[in-house]
Order: structure tokens, then sequence, then C-alpha cells
């Protein structure tokens, strides 16, 4: 046999993640992802707004598996969600540097980071409600305390911008809501999805079940409003919107979800100056949580 | 008034038990003005514009005084106020600041009888219910947050947590010095300043408040208030200089200021309706649980948003449990708020007295069984009989809607898990109350009921150091407790 003998590679036919599964669109559509030079890199699935609605339904269906696990046992998939990157680093290093044009250092440290802030998440699980919560000390003989619960169904509009925004801005909206005990349905960045395409094939090899995460890749503005407008989305991140008027943009978004009194995580002020390498404090962990406080009269 | 179809037994022996009157004294209001402005900068200013709305006392239908419907211009000049007053206010050390607090709570104690039955005057509810409950409150409110005000580092918002700048806030009728004290204490206590504007059939007290604020030698521009309807609501709202909403009302009015808020960096908060279901078990003790019914859905004449306006009770209690409610709601008496007796006041208005009324109307009409002791109402004035409906179904508009009125609607269930379906079904998420001996069953159930606020074996329970607000459409962010400041601070 030739050494020489040429050697075509296996093309990656990326998918959607929805309820642990991985369908084509219903559209039967994909387009094309090219790398931050225009070259082609792989066809991505078209996902419709009945993809994103689809999505929401398994996402509302593991509510109540995912919020009602302990947190201890919530920390456990989390970190095995680290481990499994772990194996897989290179090739989101290669995803990510041919997203966002970085060199293959860059691109392997940013992911290095993600795996990092996967391990971070998995130890805030079990720590959550002590800093949220608090026993209140009512004037009067009853017992009174407040826990964080999470608030259900959260959309998220993927970072598009921002220094690491393909992978490890995808994490770090992602892991504080799971971590939390919401599910996800996750519009992934428009022009770069195939990171967070990746990632679903991850979560589906690390104890996450099903309909947790779920990954739509397509138009951003087809799925955004989908998810803003769903009556089943109990609040939604927009940390990917653009600040600007126009449908699929962020004031648009705002509007949409009022019509339900979702929680909004507004985007950034200037979503493309964003550098997800910095320090995410709690601020996502805290702004998917609602405050449950319950009373009971204390006596003999 | 619909005849009742199905009446008890008046339990009510003529002679027997009957209370001779207990007025409070309406002149211990103190003075009502014929007509009042606005208070802005440290003044009571006029309006820029002539148009003056008139509020009534609604148990006689008087007219108390005329107010002025803030213009664009009026809320302009509070919010430049206000602006003004900001860079100092929240530059003052913590502990200052702590001090103006402090000094309102005490004035508010001070002259809490005069504010009770002011209030009692201008709302129509209940003396008992403003000297015993709403103005210890206030007070308490006031004193509660005064003490963040230099703990703020300690908050679990990061080192030196930053105020947002001048809050807009707009509150409801129902309890018009308690939602002020919700909005303004922690307002300032995290060094931001305020516009508020009252409702527009309950601003007196409002203004009372402003006076205290003079007293207590607050700095000017610090607290502005502006009166008028929900056109100087939305004005205010929409007021480009200020840099949070705090709202507490209807449901769709929090859903138009949230659409109105969107794309600006506004902070908003919300606190909206409600439908909380009321769970009574089977091994309830049910004389507590009848006073815990009563006091869920005819408190404040149910125009409370946190108001247990659904009862749900398990199928093999049911007869027992109606039959001693009934006898309970025949002994409540409606009437004279100023009177120590009355249990229910009058309703708010005019308006809201029509709303109540279609709603109970279209309960009858959709097939549910109606029931009111029989007792006499005042000729003049807004009133409705405490209203039982049972044979509900949860398609009925009286199980869906909320009616914010003394009007309490009977479903049943068998199983722990049905009372749980059954009280998640509703868009809001305020509060729940749930009467069982079984300790675990409470857990259970508090776990899993989507409420802000769960009241096991009690109901109606507030405390300023307990956070309050609701899940899905009851709103967003919660009043009260270490909670309570977040909404006021950039985090």
């Amino acid at each position: 046999m030739s050494e020489t003998a040429m050697r075509l590679d296996v093309f990656k036919t990326y998918k959607l993640y929805v309820g642990g599964k991985f369908p084509r669109s219903e559209s039967g559509r994909v387009y094309e992802v090219t790398d931050a030079k225009g070259q082609w890199l792989a066809n991505a699935p078209l996902g419709t707004r009945k993809d994103t609605r689809d999505a929401v339904l398994a996402a509302r269906a593991a509510v109540k598996g995912w919020s009602g696990t302990t947190a201890y046992n919530r920390g456990q998939v989390l970190y095995r969600v680290a481990e499994m990157l772990q194996g897989r680093r290179e090739q989101f290093a290669a995803e990510v540097a041919a997203a966002e044009g970085l060199g293959g250092k860059k691109a392997a440290a940013l992911v290095d980071q993600a795996i990092d802030r996967w391990v971070w998440y998995a130890g805030w699980t079990d720590k959550v409600a002590q800093i949220a919560g608090a026993a209140n000390p009512v004037a009067g003989p009853f017992f009174n305390l407040s826990v964080p619960e999470p608030t259900g169904v959260v959309g998220i509009v993927a970072p598009q911008t921002g220094y690491g925004f393909s992978f490890l801005g995808l994490v770090s909206v992602l892991a504080p809501v799971i971590a939390t005990g919401n599910t996800a349905v996750v519009a992934a960045a428009a022009d770069a999805p195939l990171p967070a395409l990746s990632l679903g094939e991850v979560l589906a090899t690390s104890d996450v079940p099903g309909g947790v995460v779920n990954v739509i890749s397509g138009r951003t503005a087809d799925i955004a409003p989908t998810l803003a407008s769903h009556q089943d989305v109990n609040a939604l991140d927009l940390a990917g919107a653009i600040a600007a008027d126009g449908p699929g943009t962020a004031t648009a978004l705002e509007e949409l979800a009022a019509d339900t009194l979702k929680r909004v995580l507004r985007t950034a002020v200037d979503p493309a100056a964003q550098d997800w390498t910095n320090d995410p404090g709690t601020d996502r962990l805290l702004s998917f949580l609602e405050t449950k406080t319950v009373w009971h009269p204390m006596g003999q | 008034m619909a005849k009742n179809k199905n009446a008890a037994e008046p339990v009510r022996k003529s002679g027997l038990f009957e209370y001779a009157p207990a007025p409070e004294s309406p002149a211990a209001a103190g003075d009502i003005a014929t007509s009042y402005g606005h208070f802005i900068n440290g003044e009571f200013a006029d309006s820029s514009g002539s148009e003056a709305l008139k509020t009534v006392n609604p148990a006689t239908e008087q007219v108390l005084a005329e107010f002025a419907q803030g213009t664009d211009e009026d809320v302009d000049r509070a919010v430049k106020a206000a602006r003004k007053a900001f860079a100092d206010w929240s530059a003052l050390p913590g502990s200052e600041r702590a001090k103006y607090l402090f000094r309102i709570a005490r004035i508010i104690q001070e002259r809490s009888r005069e504010l009770a039955v002011l209030e009692s005057i201008d709302n129509g509810k209940p003396i008992k219910e403003t000297r015993d409950v709403d103005l210890p409150l206030v007070a308490a409110h006031f004193f509660y947050y005064a003490g963040w005000a230099d703990k703020l580092d300690f908050a679990g918002y990061g080192p030196s947590p930053k105020p947002l700048g001048v809050a807009g806030q707009v509150i409801p009728w129902n309890f018009p010095l308690m939602m002020l004290a919700w909005k303004i204490a922690p307002a300032l206590a995290t060094g931001n300043t305020v516009v508020l504007k009252p409702a527009e059939t309950t601003p007196l007290t409002a203004l009372r408040f402003a006076e205290i604020c003079r007293q207590a030698g607050l700095p000017k521009g610090v607290v502005n208030i502006v009166t008028g309807d929900g056109r100087t609501g939305a004005a205010l709202t929409a007021h480009p200089d200020v840099n949070k909403v705090a709202f507490t009302g209807s449901t769709p009015v929090g859903r138009a200021i949230a659409k109105q808020l969107a794309g600006t960096r506004k902070k908003l908060s919300l606190e909206l309706g409600g439908k909380a279901a009321n769970i009574v078990f089977d091994d309830a003790p049910i004389d507590q649980a009848v006073e815990g019914i009563v006091n869920g859905i005819f408190f404040n004449q149910g125009h409370v948003c946190c108001a247990g306006s659904r009862l749900l009770v398990q199928e093999s209690v049911q007869d027992e449990l109606l039959d001693a409610l009934k006898r309970r709601m025949a002994t409540l008496r409606v009437g004279d708020p100023l009177d120590k007796n009355t249990d229910i006041g009058a309703i708010n208005s005019a308006a809201q007295l029509a709303r109540i009324t279609e709603l109970a109307t279209a309960g009858e009409a959709e097939g549910a069984e109606r029931w009111a002791p029989e007792c006499e109402l005042p000729s003049a004035g807004y009133w409705f009989r405490p209203t039982l409906f049972t044979g509900v179904s949860q398609a009925h508009r009286i199980a869906r809607e909320e009616i914010f009125g003394p009007v309490l609607s009977v479903l049943t269930f068998r199983t722990p898990a049905e009372a749980l379906e059954k009280a998640n079904n509703t868009p809001y998420g305020l509060s729940a109350g749930i009467w069982t001996e079984k300790g675990s069953r409470i857990l259970w159930m508090a776990d899993r009921l989507k409420a802000g606020v769960v009241w096991a074996n009690t109901f109606n329970k507030f405390d300023p150091t307990s956070p309050f607000g609701g899940y899905k459409e009851s709103g967003y962010g919660r009043e009260g407790g270490r909670h309570g400041l977040e909404a006021y601070l950039d985090v």
C-alpha cells in the first residue's frame, strides 16, 4: 500500500439538537456556514419557527425532571460536560478558530476557559440557594424562608459577537441557566453555529437529560422572535441580540416578551465590545431564578 | 345584586351579640385642603395645567378634595428636581441616609392615627385594618430599609453597589401608604431619588407623606409626588431621564409598561395581578382554615393582588367547610369604614364596583351558584356583600380573571396532585395558601406551587423582612427583604 494514497476527509453533517435527539430541520433546508474569511466550512440546518416550537415543547417537558434533580446531581452532570469537552478539545479549538478567525493557540485557550467555566458552574449548583435564599426574621411567630427556584424554560439568543463569542460566550450564557435547574432553547449564533451544534453532541453524552438543552441554528430573525413570543418560554437571555431597531433585534424582542411578561436579560450596551473571557460573576446565575417565600406559623 | 339562592340560616340572633357603633373621629385625619397641587423639589406646587381631578370618600360619595392632573411638564419638573437631588443624596454616607429614613419611620409612628383615619376616609378600607395592619407595616418598612442604607456592601450584590438614579414609581389605590412605603423606603436607602405617582382615587395620604418628608428635613427633590391618572403615570414611566421604573397594579398596565420600556436601559420591576389558590385538605383544622379563607379573600374588601380568591377544597370536607364558612361570613360586618367594628368597608370606586358586579354576574351566567349573607348595605357609597360562588369550574371567568373584590370562587379536588394542577393552572403566580396538619404535604405542595409567596396554615401575612412578588404574569422582581434592594441597585 502506498503511503501517499489520497484520503478524502469525512465531512460532518451538522444537525439540530432537540429533545436529546439530532433531527434535521423540518424545513429540509440547510445554509452555508463559512469561516471568518468566507471559506465554506459546512452546511448547518436552517432551523425554522416550527423547529423552535418543537424545542420549546421538549424544554418544557424536561423542566420537571431537571429542576427536581438534586443540586448535587446537577453539579455532577455539569462537571461531566467538562470531562466530555476535555476529550474533544482539539475539535472545538478548530471550530472556534474557524468561526472567529483566531490562531490555534488563542482558540485552544478559549476552549480551555469554556471547559473551566463548566467546572465553575458545576460547583455553583448546590451553593446558589445558600447565597440567594434567606431565613427572614419576621415580626411574629412565623417560620419564614425564601428560596430561589428556576424560572422554567429560558430562551437564549447566543452571543454573535465579542471576543470568544462562538463557544466561550455560548457556554457563559448556557451553563448558568441550566446550573440553576432551568431548561434552555438556544438560538445559535447565526453565522457561527458549528461550536453550538457540536456542543449538543457533547451534552447528549454527558448525562444531561434530553430536552434540558436544545440548540437551533438558522436565521435569528425567525428563531428569536418565536422564543420571545412563545407562551411557554418563561425568560429570555438577549446576549446575542443586536441592540438596534428592526425585526429580531433587542427592542423588538423585548416588546414581544412583554406580552407574556417574560423576564428579559438585556443585551450589553455594546455587544461587539464584550470580552467573554471576563469573570462572569453571578449576574446570569441569579437572573433566571424566582424567589419563593414560605410562611408557616410557629407554636406548640 | 342578585338574590340569595341558597341563604344559610342566619346565625346572628337579633339582639344577641349586637355591637354598638364605635366610630373613629373623622377629625383625627387632620385638615383636608379643598385642593392639592404636586410636591416637587420640597415644595407644594401648582400644576402647569388646569385640569383637576376629585377624590371622593367611597363610603359616602362625598368629594374630599380636588387634586392636580399632572401634565408632562409637571412630570418633567419633578424628574429634574429628582435628578438634581440625586448627586448629593447618593453621595451622602449611608449612615446619614439611614437617619433620614429612621426619622420618617418615627414620624409615621407619631402620626399613625391621623394617617390611618385619612387612609380609611380616602380609600374606604376599615379603620381596623389601616390602624392595625397598614400603618404599622408602613413604619416597619421605613425602619427596615433605614437599617440597610449603611450596610449595602453586605447585601450580596458585590462591594459598594451603586444606585440607579431617578426612580419613577407608580402605585395602586388598594394600599396607598403601604405601597408608597414599599417603593420609597428601599429606593431612598439605596441612594436613589424618586418621583412617585399615587393612584387617582387615593392621593391624599401620599400628599400627607410629603409633609412628613418636610418634617424629617429630607433634602429637597429626594422625594417628589406628582398626582394624576394613568396619563401622568405614562408620562413618568416614559420620561427619558428616569432610570428605574417600579409599578404595582394590573397585569395589562404592567404589560404596557414593559412594552414601553423595551429597548431602553431603564430597570423595571412589576408587581401585578394574582388569582391565588387557597387549598384546604381534609385534615386541616376547619375553624382556623375558615378564618384564613375569610382573611384571604375579604381582607381589604378583596382589593388585594395576593387575595386567596380561588378556594380549592378537598371534596370529602366540602360540605362541612362550606357550612362553617357561610356561618362565619354571616357575621362579617359591612359598612362604615370608620367604625372600629367594621370588617368590610367600601369598594374603592364606582368603576371598581361596576367591574366586580360585572364579573359576579358572569359567574352566575356561566352556571356557578352564588351565595351571600343577608346584610344591610348603606344607601350611599359603593358596597358589595361578601360573596361566595360554588360549583365553579376552571373554565369560568370567575376562576380565571382577577376580580379584585370580596368574591370567592370555590372549586374542589380529590388528591394533592389534582390540587396542585388546579392551583398552578393560571397565568398568574403571586401567592397561594395551604391548609393541612401534615408537614410533609405542606413542604411537597410549597415546593411545587408556582407562586412567589406561599402561606401554609396562615394567609395574607406581610413583613418588611420578607420578600414579596410573583411568578409568571404576576410580574417580576421582589419587594421587601434583602431581595427588595436589588430592584434599586445597579447589579
